[in-house]
């Protein structure tokens, strides 16, 4: 099935359904691809988001209206696995045959969750009531927070950093959004477990949003979590049955074990399996971190190195949601221009 | 504990095993302290599963102790080590079996380095041609000797005489595994199974009937660690070390302790006896100590080789409570003679008896 359209966007998360709306809004074609059945990205799993914990599903929402246009054709289950450039023109393919023509290309591929498996020393997978954040929003979800045995919890630990700022499984960088989410779910617990206990542990608390500082001393001084500076080197299980930790307090210089019922692991953000298969039948660039590699970090962050294929969100780096709908919104801004001057070209 | 992921981890560390001709270096400590265990490996490789081992007699310590305790400089350890490489490129042998896990981190350490960074690698080819006159050639495959073992485990099973099985009640015995810092921690795809959950002993103690224990301190060091226990005045750290992991594991009532590593064994085997005599704590049940024992011991036991012969009575701990639980049959009084009937020496205040 060949189509034509002004702007395929390739990514149906946040990024990719904001800038699709915006494009149709200002009279584009679009073609929406997703790889997954529906629309949504990961903010369809997310419970409440910081800083004001809202709902997750009324920014859904709003992302569902603005697609509801009809110059935006969605296109789930189709996986985009490769773009060439020729005379103006893309032409993508998708895994199942499809081909796509367009004048310009969005890749908004966005991230996917660290594997969590990956740090076999905090046993996710082989202990039950080792959870990953992602698992803890789906427990948010369906109303309550249990162990694997439906006990409730009485002491919950966070471990901050699980796959971002950690050499040994290749990513250095700051996955931005886990301090946070952390301290959000930190105080979730608490409004759902009376007399829960709660442990953060982190390497530093990089509270960079806006409202996120205000947050970080609500949930220490009305919730009473506390924020331990240590990462926990392992953990495993004792012989009633609890988790048991070891980390090191940093501030207080000393060794630490403690026994918790759940450890919940902050899973960073790395570059999308999605994204990456694109990378390798393409001719798109990588940076360090493996995300797609921006024309320049501060004057064209949404543009690649091939003309007229932009970028938006966290295709390109870790950003939370308000970031990626700006970041969106710049690359729709880029692509009119692009359109714009390719159509006087043309003329 | 979810079995399935775990052995997802195991299959993620695989590492290739040579299936013979191996050319086998020794352990300085395991030499000195239960040489049974060391002689009984090449029994076995030998004659019991008809392999082809050599073992040269130019073989000298790799100076691995030296090394961590910042007396050997880096540079004369590699030269030591492509001296061995030497003696087995002149053997005819391409597979290394190491029998030391001190060693073995050495032998992975230096290779690796050899990786990184080329120049090392010819700057030790001289040393060592200056020095001795020998060149040699980095081996093909490098296995513990735990790995061959390892690799071996159905075999050895199938030709069983006991099983790790408690035979009054038919439980599985629980064992604790304890794997040397050397073996995978810093080089985790070196081992099999990794550094977490590491393989190696577990994989034989399920071949052969019994069940692994996982307990909180399962990874801490045995208590060893070469700066804690060589500088005297560290000691104290090296038993707190020690005790942390047995209080951990006592509450699993582990029926015996399986190790890949020199240091660890004789650590966690006499230490028992320091803290039982300083303060009255034994960890095993009834009042009893926790028997240590290396891989080859187990093998050996699960043939059915006369538990003196593999010298289980050169350890602190006495093995008894041990035999009895699985039915091996032994003699008070062979205990201490040498197969022609000459008195061995016995060593004092062993405990477990």
């Amino acid at each position: 099935m060949n189509s034509m359209v002004d702007v395929l966007v390739i990514g149906g998360g946040v990024a990719g359904m904001e800038a699709a709306g915006q494009l149709a809004r200002s009279g584009y074609s679009v073609i929406l691809a997703e790889k997954e059945p529906l629309t949504g990205g990961h903010l369809k799993n997310w419970y409440h988001l910081f800083p004001d914990r809202r709902d997750g599903n009324e920014v859904g929402e709003y992302l569902d209206n603005l697609v509801k246009n009809k110059n935006i054709e969605i296109r789930n289950n189709t996986c985009i696995t490769g773009i060439t450039g020729r005379k103006g023109k893309f032409t993508a393919t998708a895994s199942d045959g499809q081909v796509v023509e367009a004048e310009a290309v969005i890749v908004a591929t966005g991230f996917d969750l660290f594997d969590s498996r990956r740090k076999e020393e905090y046993g996710y997978g082989i202990y039950p009531n080792v959870i990953t954040s992602a698992d803890l929003e789906k427990m948010f979800r369906n109303g309550s927070v249990k162990l694997a045995d439906g006990g409730v919890p009485a002491r919950i630990g966070f471990i901050h950093c699980v796959g971002s700022r950690d050499e040994k499984v290749g990513n250095l960088y700051c996955s931005k959004l886990c301090c946070i989410t952390a301290v959000k779910q930190a105080m979730e617990v608490h409004e759902k477990i009376s007399g829960v206990k709660t442990f953060c542990f982190y390497m530093d608390m990089r509270m960079g949003g806006a409202y996120y500082e205000e947050i970080y001393r609500e949930a220490q001084e009305k919730y009473g979590v506390s924020f331990i500076r240590g990462k926990v080197s392992e953990v495993s299980q004792g012989y009633n049955g609890r988790l048991v930790i070891k980390a090191e307090d940093t501030l207080a210089g000393r060794p630490l074990r403690m026994e918790l019922d759940m450890v919940v692991l902050m899973a960073g953000m790395e570059m999308s399996d999605a994204g990456e298969i694109l990378a390798g039948k393409s001719s798109l660039r990588r940076g360090e971190n493996r995300f797609f590699s921006t024309a320049d970090n501060h004057t064209a962050s949404n543009r690649s190195n091939m003309k007229g294929v932009f970028y938006a969100g966290t295709c390109t780096a870790p950003m939370n949601i308000t970031e990626s709908i700006s970041h969106a919104r710049a690359a729709v801004t880029e692509v009119v221009s692009y359109l714009r001057e390719k159509k006087q070209r043309d003329e | 504990m979810n079995e399935p992921d775990k052995k997802r981890i195991w299959s993620e560390y695989q590492k290739e095993i040579a299936d013979d001709h191996y050319f086998y270096v020794r352990s300085c400590i395991r030499q000195s302290f239960f040489p049974g265990s060391e002689q009984f490996f090449l029994h076995l490789i030998r004659d019991i599963l008809g392999k082809d081992i050599y073992e040269n007699p130019s073989h000298t310590t790799c100076t691995g102790i030296g090394y961590h305790t910042d007396i050997v400089p880096f540079q004369t350890i590699m030269t030591v080590v492509a001296r061995h490489f030497a003696l087995m490129k002149e053997s005819g042998y391409k597979n290394i079996a190491i029998s030391c896990v001190t060693s073995f981190g050495i032998y992975t350490e230096i290779i690796e380095t050899w990786k990184h960074f080329p120049e090392e690698l010819e700057k030790t080819r001289e040393y060592l041609l200056k020095a001795t006159g020998r060149e040699f050639d980095i081996p093909e495959n490098m296995a513990h000797t735990s790995d061959i073992v390892y690799k071996f485990r159905n075999e050895i099973a199938s030709k069983a005489k006991f099983r790790l099985v408690n035979k009054k009640t038919g439980e599985p015995l629980k064992v604790v595994e304890h794997i040397g810092c050397h073996y995978s921690k810093m080089f985790p795809k070196y081992g099999v199974g990794g550094a977490e959950f590491p393989k190696v002993l577990s994989g034989m103690i399920e071949a052969w009937g019994g069940e692994v224990i996982d307990y909180p301190e399962r990874r801490h060091c045995c208590g060893f660690g070469f700066r804690q226990y060589i500088v005297q005045a560290n000691r104290g750290y090296s038993l707190s070390n020690s005790v942390k992991k047995f209080e951990s594991m006592k509450p699993f009532k582990p029926d015996f302790i399986i190790t890949n590593c020199p240091g660890c064994n004789m650590f966690m085997d006499k230490w028992q006896y320091t803290i039982r005599e300083m303060e009255g704590r034994t960890y095993g049940e009834n009042g009893l100590s926790i028997p240590v024992l290396t891989y080859e011991e187990v093998a050996g036991l699960v043939l059915g080789m006369n538990p003196w012969e593999l010298g289980l009575q050169y350890h602190m701990v006495q093995p008894e409570p041990l035999l009895d639980k699985m039915g091996v049959e032994y003699s008070k009084s062979d205990k201490f003679i040498t197969k022609d009937g000459k008195p061995l020496p016995a060593p004092e205040k062993l405990i477990n008896v």
